[in-house]
């Protein structure tokens, strides 16, 4: 009985697990792509459950200390569901419409998530590893689905070259935090006292190692070219589910393993914050491609998420959480609309220019795109402003003030580039009198529950944050 | 103390590594390249955990020899498929993505 509750408190993991391994085998023998789009979703909505479940009941750690469930650790891990859910949800079709629907994008994008749930769950640095291996090893070979085109397999082999050069600072950071603690767990390593030349060699590569994860400049270099090269509903699935699987593990590891020197990383978080917003921002701005523009957009959204680290409170903590809640719905809508225009095949829809009069031709599609753009510039009532709000007044409380006013100032920025995308759609003559593609009924319906999703928790936050806010026993 | 030889060798072995990555050319000796710095981490974690009298350190090496492979298998694939793309694994022939 007691290895069955254990089992509970991991349950996403083993579910999703599982999965990978079931879809792979049902790919081999029956060759149907649909039936492992069928069953990942099943599955993935099993996993879902699993997490809601988890982070309902108690906190606590099993497996030996091993993992951590409940709170911070299970909310990551319906994140990192939520993620995988819509961009599944949106693959098939896009896959299908773009010619290249093979059953292998299911088990692997189950992998992945499977190396995601392991690295927000983990509290051990062995399961951390681990966890960040499983994923990024996944998601190269996502990256390069498409083999026999050129940009995939670029995209492929610079996330490659650059994952494996970062898991080596990563893992040296580790072996070092080792050395001066005595221990890879995360508590224990918080306990120790000694804290040496070898310790803070250790957190460096350590914060180096993630922050090639979470792309923050000036380690954002693979970003573009990844989120530009890879198949469109990949990106959604890497741009939301990994980066909110890092953060939250930067998270549990900032605050279970590293809280008393936390007067000292603040000031690199403080730095690397305001590079990632300015320069996230600043590149973003000269893209005319709309995947590159979204790539530079997410390391600016990571610039805003690293001023809530670096406010190391509790609030500032889950107020993090709340940001990548709302990250994760609008960009995964955001590229699933681009998804849709991409399966036209005679029109490159990736070239912003090529989206003139399309908001008119697909209402509804333009309507999605608005309220997702809306949301990712943060403007009320969409709960990218709520996340945005939450983030920088923690950071205030703080007494990070000339940060925030830094990130107010980057995210003013940011409205040229979403809007010229909406100004294109709809205040642009359209010349080349293409019909446009009706979506399916499952492809719609995730584009309008995402947007749905995020008016509601833009107008109605209370109940998310005020849960959110209990994991750190904080009041909004 | 016998212990600073051992994280001096496999500092100076990382080091390589990464100087390897940042200058070479070709993608299979960046590979490598990468391959070295996690030995080299290896070797550390090992030393340490020989010296603290501690199992931890060399269970993980178990783990990261195991993600070596396993993310040299998924490397080499990529580098394959570059090949068949673009008939050389020069990375800096390899620019469609720029900016």
């Amino acid at each position: 009985m007691e290895s069955v509750n254990e089992l509970l408190t991991i349950s996403p993991i083993v579910i999703i697990g599982f999965a990978g391994l079931f879809v792979m085998m049902l790919d081999a023998f029956t060759g149907n792509a649909r039936w492992s789009f069928y069953a990942s979703l099943f599955f993935c909505l099993a996993a879902l459950a699993g997490a809601v479940q988890n982070v309902l009941g108690p906190t606590g750690t099993s497996f030996y200390s091993l993992v951590y469930y409940g709170g911070t650790a299970s909310f990551g891990a319906v994140l990192v569901l939520t993620g995988t859910l819509f961009s599944l949800c949106l693959s098939k079709d896009y896959l299908e419409q773009t010619g290249n629907h093979i059953a292998e994008v299911y088990s692997l994008v189950l992998f992945a998530a499977f190396g995601m749930l392991l690295l927000v769950q983990a509290n051990h640095m062995i399961v951390l590893f681990l966890g960040i291996e499983s994923m990024s090893i996944a998601l190269y070979a996502l990256a390069g689905l498409l083999r026999d085109q050129k940009k995939s397999v670029e995209a492929a082999l610079k996330y490659f070259l650059l994952g494996a050069f970062s898991t080596g600072f990563l893992l040296y950071g580790i072996a070092l935090l080792y050395g001066s603690t005595g221990s890879l767990a995360l508590p224990e390593i918080a306990e120790a006292s000694d804290k040496g030349v070898m310790y803070w060699a250790g957190v460096g590569l350590l914060f180096t190692g993630f922050f090639f994860k979470v792309s923050a400049v000036p380690f954002h270099m693979w970003t573009p070219d990844v989120y530009q090269g890879s198949p469109t509903t990949v990106t959604a699935f890497m741009a939301t589910a990994s980066k909110s699987a890092a953060f939250v593990a930067f998270i549990l590891v900032l605050s279970r393993a590293l809280p008393d020197t936390s007067q000292q990383w603040q000031e690199v978080l403080w730095i690397f914050a305001v590079f990632t917003m300015v320069i996230g921002n600043l590149l973003a701005l000269v893209q005319e491609n709309i995947k590159r523009m979204l790539a530079y957009s997410s390391i600016a959204h990571a610039g805003y998420i690293m001023v809530g680290l670096a406010a190391t409170s509790g609030a500032a903590y889950s107020a993090v959480l709340y940001y990548l809640f709302a990250y994760t719905l609008m960009n995964v809508g955001a590229f699933g609309v681009v998804a849709y225009y991409e399966c036209h095949k005679n029109c490159d829809f990736t070239e912003i220019k090529n989206y003139a009069g399309l908001g008119f031709k697909k209402p509804i599609m333009g309507i999605l795109m608005s309220v997702f753009l809306f949301s990712m510039v943060g403007i009320p009532p969409f709960a990218g402003f709520i996340g945005k709000y939450r983030v920088f007044a923690a950071a205030i409380d703080e007494g990070l003030i000339s940060l925030v006013i830094i990130g107010v100032l980057a995210s003013a920025i940011s409205v040229y580039y979403y809007l010229s995308v909406l100004v294109y759609l709809y205040m642009k003559e359209d010349e080349t009198g293409m019909v446009m593609k009706r979506p399916s009924t499952l492809y719609s319906l995730a584009l309008i529950i995402l947007a749905l999703l995020t008016i509601y928790f833009g107008v109605h936050p209370g109940l998310l944050t005020d849960f959110l806010g209990s994991f750190y026993s904080v009041t909004w | 103390m016998e212990l600073d030889w051992y994280l001096g060798l496999s500092a100076v072995l990382f080091s390589i590594g990464v100087i390897g990555v940042l200058t070479r050319r070709n993608a299979i000796v960046i590979l490598m390249c990468a391959e070295l710095m996690l030995n080299a981490v290896n070797l550390t974690l090992v030393s340490l955990s020989a010296q603290m009298g501690d199992i931890h350190g060399q269970i993980l090496v178990f783990f990261s020899l195991s993600v070596a492979a396993a993310e040299a298998a998924v490397g080499l694939a990529i580098i394959i498929a570059i090949y068949r793309n673009h008939l050389s694994v020069d990375i800096t022939k390899i620019n469609l993505l720029r900016w």
